[in-house]
């Protein structure tokens, strides 16, 4: 017990000497890596790869994104694998700091460096030439050959997201010369007054010629998707892109973009908290808790039979009529994500969940696999302690009928259905 | 703009009213007026008996230092000055905005040199210190920046001395002409080079002085910029790293920078005080020292009253450049 009392003590204060020592180290690190993607004129081969099926535009896998700070490593992204198929929205679902944002920085190489870093793991992709390139070891000066033009960003805040002294036109503009040179100045305008018009902005000449701080929050990200899309790209990125806008203006946002995902036929990576978005617009999901997947799968398989009690507990915190109806209280989950430093060998989420039993806190769970590639990293699956009629997490009736009253809400225009809808997913 | 402007310069008078009512009260407070000083030798030696002293310093307005007294000075000083007369100086013998207007131009020659040399310094060495954190660039760029604006001017400005003019010999010791040397006076390039030769001794030490301050500025800026989240919009652009520095993130520092360095502009008349005096330089700032030094009170009212108005000028240029660099900043009333 003394012994243990120590290790925990040691955990949250840092001796001088210790502080110096993973300074040390960390520096030691950080200049490794920042060395290798600093490098020039690498030979194409070494960050080529080839895709494990040729259906998917991005394949992570097994990706690490670490961040080196004073106080130890941060294991912000932690073995993250997932795809996402051609023409598919993907939802990446969690609470804050689950590490959702960082895989898709991650993706574009946007982790703030040298203090984050790509540990270990591979983003693989395929360029729109055919060429498949692995992000995770580029270097920095080739990975303009993806950002914007392969893979666009949309981002939380657009506040603050557009450079404030420049003109729309002018950000818009420069997005497109940078890979088109060929085109002249007019041909370049007239393609943003069009992207302009595509995301819904009336009087684009208008708007071409006016700065950030004079449009509305609804309207930056409007332009916002202008900009990541006026390159056609084969896959988007948004990162939370209606959290900072109100739910009316939430609501055009999401539309908009499922609209324009069809029209230039690419994928979106969907980043956000509000599971009642995923359901909305998402085909597969993934739910992310402390820097790992713990289940993912179809979105129907997610919103009718959650399996680990973490996505259960999401589910349970949606705030529904049912409610309303009962006066019962809106359900949380208790406690807090833990620090992602100096994670503990055991299942992350055991501290909070309700149906932990004795395993949990001794080893961190596999995947568990059941139909159509869903997946739950959670020890009551495992056939080992079928015995011990564990009691398995369900969703109440009500919120089952929730969630299927929320998929049936799914804007209808323009799905693109696959005929192999199944099997392109999963670890 | 047009009534901004003269918004702000109504407002600028009665600062400058306060100021000037201030330093009048303060100078005449020193304990030793400019008789004093002048008269201490001659009343020891017993040349002089204190009702001479008393007559003179009723002749020169300073007898009465109770502040009805005072004030009454003042206003006949306020009055004088309105009529754009500053007085003669005590010590110089010449009408003080005679005496400003001789040796402000070659103070105002000395920054503003200087002041080109640290902007083209500092900015670069800011920027690359900023995108480069903690690298050994930055900490070397910082170190050594920060130690040449620590040392005191003085200091400095002797350092260089020692080590350019009396050891190595390279430049002159002191003052703006060479005594041995004459100069035809038709030789202007001769005596313009002989000048220039002299001043780069305080030109570098005025330079020294404030790159480091202008280098931190820029680097803080930039660091600031470069974390927003409109730089990684830029990136995700797909923008090359050099273009996301040089125009996305620089054009945001410019803001910061501009405004500073233009309010600094008028202050380039007001002269370097203590480096002006340590290399012997007749400029705009050592004649103040001396004045100062000696209780001149017209020129220390004037040189100060100078110091004010540039002042206001100085802030008043900084806020319009706002308006001028900054897309979402407007000046309507």
């Amino acid at each position: 017990m003394a012994k243990e009392n120590k290790k925990t003590k040691n955990t949250q204060y840092l001796t001088i000497k210790e502080e110096r020592e993973i300074a040390k180290s960390n520096r030691k690190i950080m200049k490794q890596f920042e060395r290798a993607k600093n490098r020039k004129n690498v030979d194409e081969s070494e960050f080529t790869t080839q895709m494990h099926d040729p259906r998917n535009v991005i394949e992570i896998d097994n990706l690490h994104t670490y961040f080196y700070t004073d106080v130890g490593t941060t294991k912000a992204v932690n073995g993250v694998s997932f795809k996402i198929p051609e023409g598919k929205i993907v939802g990446v679902v969690g609470e804050s700091g689950c590490g959702k944002s960082v895989t898709s920085l991650s993706v574009m190489q946007l982790v703030q460096g040298p203090v984050g870093q790509i540990v270990d793991g591979s983003i693989r992709y395929t360029t729109s030439e055919g060429k498949c390139y692995d992000i995770a070891k580029m270097p920095r000066d080739e990975m303009r050959r993806i950002r914007g033009k392969e893979i666009a960003m949309i981002f939380q805040e657009p506040m603050t997201s557009l450079n404030p002294v420049f003109k729309i036109g002018d950000q818009l503009d420069e997005a497109l010369a940078i890979f088109e040179p060929k085109m002249s100045k007019n041909e370049v305008k007239a393609r943003s007054i069009e992207m302009l018009e595509m995301v819904g902005i009336a009087d684009q000449e208008k708007i071409y010629h006016n700065y950030p701080h004079e449009l509305s929050g609804g309207m930056r990200q409007r332009v916002m998707i202008a900009m990541a899309l006026i390159c056609n790209p084969r896959l988007i990125i948004a990162d939370e892109p209606t959290t900072a806008l109100d739910v009316t203006i939430q609501a055009q946002i999401l539309e908009l973009l499922l609209e324009v995902k069809n029209k230039i036929n690419g994928s979106i990576m969907l980043i956000t908290h509000d599971l009642g978005v995923i359901a909305g617009m998402a085909d597969y999901v993934v739910v992310m808790y402390a820097g790992k997947i713990v289940e993912a799968g179809d979105i129907h398989d997610i919103f009718k039979n959650p399996k680990h009690p973490y996505t259960v507990g999401l589910m349970r915190s949606l705030p529904s009529l049912s409610h309303v109806v009962t006066g019962s209280r809106l359900y949380s989950i208790p406690g807090q994500v833990p620090s992602p430093v100096n994670l503990p060998d055991n299942c992350y989420f055991c501290n909070r969940c309700e149906y932990s039993f004795d395993i949990c806190m001794e080893q961190y769970p596999p995947d568990y696999y059941f139909e159509d590639n869903h997946r739950a990293a959670c020890f009551l699956y495992d056939e080992k302690y079928k015995d011990l009629d564990l009691i398995k997490p369900e969703l109440p009736r009500n919120l089952t009928d929730d969630s299927e009253s929320i998929m049936a809400r799914k804007i209808p225009q323009g799905r693109v259905v696959l005929e192999s809808e199944t099997d392109g997913f999963g670890g | 703009m047009v009534k901004y402007i003269l918004k702000r310069l109504g407002l600028a008078i009665i600062i400058l009213l306060g100021v000037s009512l201030l330093i009048y009260m303060l100078t005449m407070a020193m304990p030793a007026d400019y008789i004093d000083n002048r008269t201490a030798a001659a009343v020891q030696s017993g040349q002089m008996t204190p009702e001479d002293v008393l007559r003179l310093k009723e002749l020169y307005g300073l007898a009465d230092k109770s502040l009805p007294g005072i004030l009454k000075g003042y206003a006949s000083w306020f009055s004088n000055a309105l009529q754009g007369d500053l007085g003669f100086s005590f010590l110089y013998g010449r009408p003080v905005t005679q005496v400003i207007k001789e040796y402000v131009w070659i103070s105002f020659f000395i920054s503003l040199i200087a002041y080109v040399i640290e902007i083209i310094i500092a900015i670069p060495m800011g920027i690359r210190a900023a995108v480069n954190q903690y690298s050994g660039y930055d900490y070397t760029v910082s170190v050594f920046s920060m130690m040449a604006t620590a040392l005191p001017s003085f200091f400095l400005a002797a350092l260089l001395m020692n080590f350019f003019s009396i050891n190595l010999g390279w430049f002159p010791l002191q003052g703006l002409t060479t005594a041995t040397k004459i100069f035809h006076p038709s030789d202007k390039w001769g005596i313009f080079l002989d000048k220039a030769w002299h001043l780069v001794l305080p030109i570098i030490t005025l330079t020294l002085l404030s790159i480091g301050g202008l280098m931190r500025y820029t680097r803080t800026n930039m660091l600031e910029v470069m974390n927003s989240d409109y730089i990684r919009t830029a990136r995700a652009k797909g923008l090359p790293e050099k273009k996301v520095i040089n125009k996305h993130a620089f054009r945001n520092t410019f803001i910061p920078l501009v405004t500073t360095l233009s309010g600094m502009l008028p202050g380039l008349f007001s002269g370097a005080m203590i480096t002006e005096t340590v290399f012997s330089i007749p400029g705009i700032g050592s004649m103040a020292l001396r004045a100062t030094l000696q209780g001149d009170i017209p020129f220390v009212m004037g040189y100060n009253m100078f110091l004010a108005i540039l002042t206001v000028i100085g802030y008043l240029i900084s806020d319009l450049m706002y308006a001028v660099v900054d897309p979402r900043v407007q000046i309507s009333k």
